[in-house]
């Protein structure tokens, strides 16, 4: 049962994935970029639970609890450095 | 009863995952950044609240809901920072297209701070205070 | 126009120096909240709240929050766990609601959606409750927030969806509505009172009129 569960839920993250890969390629800014992979990290750290589940067991979670509490410094830091140039 | 959770189990993580697949739908389907940025918001709070929960259930164990309560808290705790700073800049530097909004009411704000000479205070407001433009 | 003088001025949360340029500390009784969050995420990471695990990581905890001190953030000193407990049911449906429509747009309107920014001026006085409106309403999708003005507690969002004069009433309203809850459950005795005699939206307005 979890085996055709994984498979469907598989597929929908792999589909999200490459939606955002086509925004990481497409995105006219740079903001979008970064949009992009955060929602990126977030498949992620979602199939990293998929595995756990898959495999009963909870080695992954610890950085599902990093990506989780750290992942948002790399989008802070380049919003913050494009909203020093005034006026772009 | 085994058999209800794995069904429940199935369900939750089966949504869980189409909230990052309806949030890459709305990374590519909407128009411009501003209205990209609330597709983004919906595997982080709804999703993973989703796939946690599924992932505890199927695991049947108590140790480790604690751990995935904080890491859900810390998602919902951080989150919103990188939403506001991303959301910030993408208004300032007019990276936002913005035909595509109905009304702005913050605009007015944003030319007269930025017309205003750099003395790091808001023109007409108490200069105690930290005005909007405070970094 | 909203009461400014719901609160005094000591709601406010110290910047990390004063106009004196002294750095203030954090005294041990504003700081349990964050030494208890620290215990718990200690024994959230190893899996294991026995007393022996939890007395070393209060150690621990104790030991980063003088090492690394933080600005002092001023709690209301007011708790009301029942309108806590009604405000993150409330939270979980509005997220289910929201989300929802969220999706909606995306599959079905995609690059017809319309949004707005709107500024939505709260009532509240102080930094603690103007900071987690922001928070609540940026964890809903559909809504989050652009700029601040801190001065006259202003929110400035971008709302989803929202392409008509009514609407953007409608989104004042929701956001006053998340105000009024978390007031209701930390907001400070002065401001739980102002909001709890206060009127429907509408009979407020039409009394205000001089």
């Amino acid at each position: 049962m979890i085996e055709v569960v994984v498979w469907i839920c598989g597929s929908l993250l792999g589909l999200g994935a490459i939606a955002c890969l086509v925004r990481v390629a497409k995105g006219p800014s740079i903001l979008d970029r970064v949009l992009a992979l955060d929602v990126m990290l977030l498949i992620i750290s979602a199939a990293l639970c998929l595995e756990m589940a898959l495999n009963r067991h909870t080695d992954y979670v610890l950085f599902v609890v990093a990506a989780c509490t750290i992942g948002f410094i790399g989008s802070v830091t380049v919003s913050r450095y494009v909203s020093d140039q005034r006026n772009a | 009863m085994d058999l209800f959770l794995d069904v429940l189990v199935a369900v939750l993580l089966i949504l869980g995952c189409l909230m990052s697949l309806i949030a890459g739908i709305g990374l590519l389907t909407f128009p411009d950044m501003l209205t990209r940025m609330h597709a983004a918001t919906k595997p982080q709070v709804l999703g993973f609240l989703l796939i946690f929960a599924g992932l505890a259930i199927h695991l049947r164990s108590w140790t480790v809901i604690p751990v995935l309560v904080l890491a859900w808290a810390m998602q919902l705790l951080t989150a919103p920072v990188s939403a506001h700073m991303i959301g910030r800049a993408g208004y300032r530097t007019k990276h936002a297209a913005k035909e595509t909004l109905y009304s702005d009411e913050l605009r007015q704000v944003v030319e007269k701070v930025s017309s205003a000479p750099h003395t790091g205070t808001v023109p007409e407001i108490d200069p105690q205070e930290t005005g909007p433009d405070a970094k | 126009m909203p009461n400014k003088n719901l609160a005094p001025r000591d709601q406010r949360i110290d910047d990390a120096l004063d106009t004196a340029g002294v750095r203030h500390r954090a005294t041990l009784k504003q700081e349990w909240p964050l030494l208890l969050l620290l215990v718990f995420v200690w024994g959230a990471l190893w899996q294991d709240f026995s007393p022996g695990n939890l007395i070393f990581g209060a150690v621990i905890a104790l030991v980063i929050v003088n090492l690394f001190p933080l600005p002092p953030v001023v709690l209301s000193g007011r708790l009301n766990l029942w309108y806590c407990v009604k405000l993150f049911g409330w939270f979980l449906g509005q997220v289910v609601a929201a989300s929802v429509h969220v999706a909606w747009l995306a599959v079905v309107r995609g690059k017809k959606t319309r949004s707005s920014v709107i500024a939505v001026p709260l009532r509240t006085d102080s930094d603690l409750i103007v900071m987690t409106v922001g928070h609540v309403l940026t964890l809903i999708p559909g809504s989050f927030v652009l700029d601040v003005d801190r001065s006259s507690s202003t929110l400035y969002l971008h709302y989803i969806d929202v392409d008509s004069a009514r609407e953007v009433e409608k989104a004042r309203e929701n956001i006053r509505d998340i105000e009024r809850r978390l007031i209701m459950a930390i907001g400070s005795q002065d401001e739980y009172e102002a909001i709890k005699n206060e009127c429907s939206p509408r009979v407020r307005r039409t009394k205000e009129k001089p």
